[in-house]
């Protein structure tokens, strides 16, 4: 009896020293040094209250950032939710070459992000672009007319949200699989015989039933995407003139590379109250979907 | 009104297997309530489901009302089904439940609310309304189901094992109720179930099927009094029918016509047994003796008489006595069709 009491706590010691360790300790120093004067290579700390708050407010970089996290984010989840409730009612039922398909669609999400992303780099390309290539031999662009996918801001906008939609689709599409898999077949049935055709049983039986599992896709969604770099550090680096700057990547452009830890760590502080009400929401569905 | 038909009906699920049902000719008769019988596996839930269109036929017809429907949608049919699961939305209410096949007619709201109403009233649900399946009690569920089944006056109700969800005291109840209720609203009905005492006590007509095929069609008097092959003789009445096989013949009668001597000297022509009793079950309003003959053609076969409780005579176990069956309940089957076939006595 005595060994069993701390077995317990033992087995998940680990992961707490893990979590205090990687998130919890960051976490507490981004809050300690965005009211400091630290920067990379300075030895003392100096509180000054506000100040990197009511600086970063006054730059205009970081307004256009806040602005571009919500639009990548908005953007790329409506797609991703669209897109992956299709992909989810494709693949229910059994047809042959399904479970080679769901392994394909599978395969974005279990493929590390920095090496998708740098393939997509390559598709994208000014100049060696796969699609331009496609797109002047079919002659519908001229070659000196071509689009630059990461050049011009809006091209530029799109190309990160598009390639960010095709990383997190499966990860929604599994999620969804799951939840529609979970429907007993005898509802749908129902629904058919009681005279609903595929329209009014997917958008008042099938779709509604789903909801609980995706609010939770969705909000995971969210979480990933308003905290994502690696696409948008790898496509485009923010550019060009900050037009796919997030607040991810500007926090890690002006804390590290621009050694002004300070002003970095307020700018990532921004994405806590977004991140806790996302969270708080994802608790709360995540229960509702277990009660009902 | 309709009146279902089934010409040569066959569906087999994996080719080359047997079917899971194999050339059903089947025709309902107009506002009756058949009952399809038989132990899980029998194929009867298949035959709803092709009747219902949720399932493709691998070959024959469905008619109903003398209009082949095999390529119509279930929508098409104009049928109404309740699931054994009830199969309710459980994101709706039990309102929004029964009016949804009003709102798939694009029935508008005033009329879908009158006959919401009525259909209510006639399971006296109306206070439900408002409440979620998951808020209702199982016998709730069923009349939530039954109300969103007849709420637009289908031609045909096709019910898959209704009461198997509810516990044994609501399931009398409800089964006497369900009966009642189709026979107020006069439409035919389909039941499925694999308990014989909802099929005896709720069924105009029986089908006792088994592996696929149709057995016996009859009233409850017939399958039960007069069935077409020892599987029926067997499947109906518990205990079951006592099946002797000797001399090129079945013999069968059933435990309660298996009757000690007092008794036996009443049944007019009859014959004797030698019956010796293993153990006895008191039932309270009868008496099951389990046991074997004697001597005579069936020795040694093990037989159960069930005599009532109000029969005084003193039988204890192990002892021998002279059991008599009534010529007219002894029924005859031929050992290789297990079909009926001409009296014979075996010596």
């Amino acid at each position: 009896m005595r060994q069993q009491r701390w077995l317990a706590p033992a087995m998940f010691l680990p992961a707490i020293l893990y979590i205090v360790a990687l998130v919890g300790v960051p976490f507490v120093m981004a809050f300690v040094y965005s009211v400091g004067d630290v920067k990379v290579g300075s030895v003392g700390y100096h509180f000054v209250g506000l100040k990197n708050f009511i600086s970063i407010l006054h730059n205009p970089t970081f307004i256009r950032s806040l602005e571009n996290s919500f639009l990548f984010t908005i953007a790329s989840q409506v797609l991703v939710l669209v897109a992956s409730t299709m992909l989810a009612l494709a693949l229910k039922d059994a047809f042959p070459g399904r479970r080679f398909l769901r392994f394909l669609i599978l395969l974005p999400w279990v493929a590390p992000v920095s090496i998708g992303s740098i393939g997509w780099k390559w598709i994208l390309d000014s100049l060696y672009s796969v699609i331009n290539w496609v797109l002047v031999r079919m002659h519908l662009v001229k070659p000196f007319d071509a689009p630059v996918w990461l050049g011009e801001p809006k091209l530029a906008m799109i190309s990160v949200i598009l390639v960010h939609t095709w990383h997190m689709l499966p990860f929604a599409t599994v999620i969804l699989l799951a939840g529609l898999t979970a429907i007993p077949k005898d509802i749908p049935e129902a629904a058919a015989v009681d005279g609903a055709g595929f329209f009014r049983t997917l958008f008042q039986i099938t779709i509604p039933m789903m909801l609980p599992i995706i609010n939770v896709a969705v909000l995971f969604g969210v979480i990933f995407t308003f905290t994502d770099m690696t696409v948008i550090y790898i496509l485009t680096r923010g550019g060009p003139y900050d037009s796919t700057q997030v607040i991810p990547t500007l926090a890690f452009f002006t804390g590290i590379l621009g050694s002004d830890l300070a002003e970095g760590a307020a700018i990532s502080i921004f994405m806590v109250p977004v991140l806790v009400i996302a969270t708080y929401l994802v608790l709360r569905s995540a229960y509702r979907a277990e009660v009902t | 009104m309709a009146i279902v038909e089934t010409r040569k009906l066959t569906k087999v699920f994996k080719r080359g297997n047997v079917g899971a049902v194999n050339n059903v000719d089947l025709q309902s008769r107009e506002g009756e309530f058949l009952v399809l019988l038989g132990p899980s596996g029998s194929g009867k839930t298949t035959l709803l489901r092709m009747i219902a269109g949720l399932e493709e036929p691998t070959s024959g017809d469905i008619l109903i009302g003398g209009r082949v429907v095999n390529d119509l949608t279930p929508r098409e049919r104009g049928i109404a089904m309740v699931f054994q699961s009830y199969a309710l939305y459980p994101h709706l209410s039990a309102f929004n439940n029964i009016v949804f096949p009003l709102k798939a007619q694009r029935i508008d709201k005033a009329e879908r609310k009158r006959r919401a109403d009525w259909a209510a009233s006639l399971l006296g649900i109306q206070h439900l309304f408002h409440r979620k399946p998951r808020e209702l009690s199982g016998g709730e569920r069923q009349r939530v189901a039954l109300a969103r089944a007849i709420v637009r006056e289908p031609s045909l109700f096709l019910l898959d094992e209704p009461l198997s969800n509810l516990d044994a005291k609501l399931r009398a109840s409800a089964r006497e109720e369900l009966e009642q209720f189709q026979k107020r609203i006069g439409t035919t009905a389909i039941y499925v179930t694999h308990d014989q005492v909802e099929a005896m006590a709720m069924g105009d007509r029986v089908v006792v099927m088994s592996q696929g095929v149709v057995r016996q069609i009859g009233t409850p008097a017939d399958v039960y009094d007069e069935p077409a092959d020892t599987f029926v003789a067997t499947f109906l009445g518990s205990p079951p029918m006592n099946i002797l096989p000797s001399d090129g013949v079945i013999v069968g009668f059933r435990p309660e016509h298996f009757l000690p001597p007092g008794v036996a000297d009443r049944l007019g022509e009859h014959v004797q047994y030698q019956f010796r009793v293993g153990h006895s079950e008191y039932l309270g309003a009868e008496r099951i003796l389990y046991g074997t003959m004697v001597g005579g053609p069936f020795n040694e076969r093990k037989v159960i008489s069930r005599i009532p409780a109000t029969h005084g005579a003193e039988i204890s176990n192990d002892n021998v006595y002279n059991f008599a069956v009534a010529n007219r309940d002894l029924k005859f089957f031929d050992p290789a069709t297990e079909k009926r076939t001409t009296p014979r006595l075996p010596r």
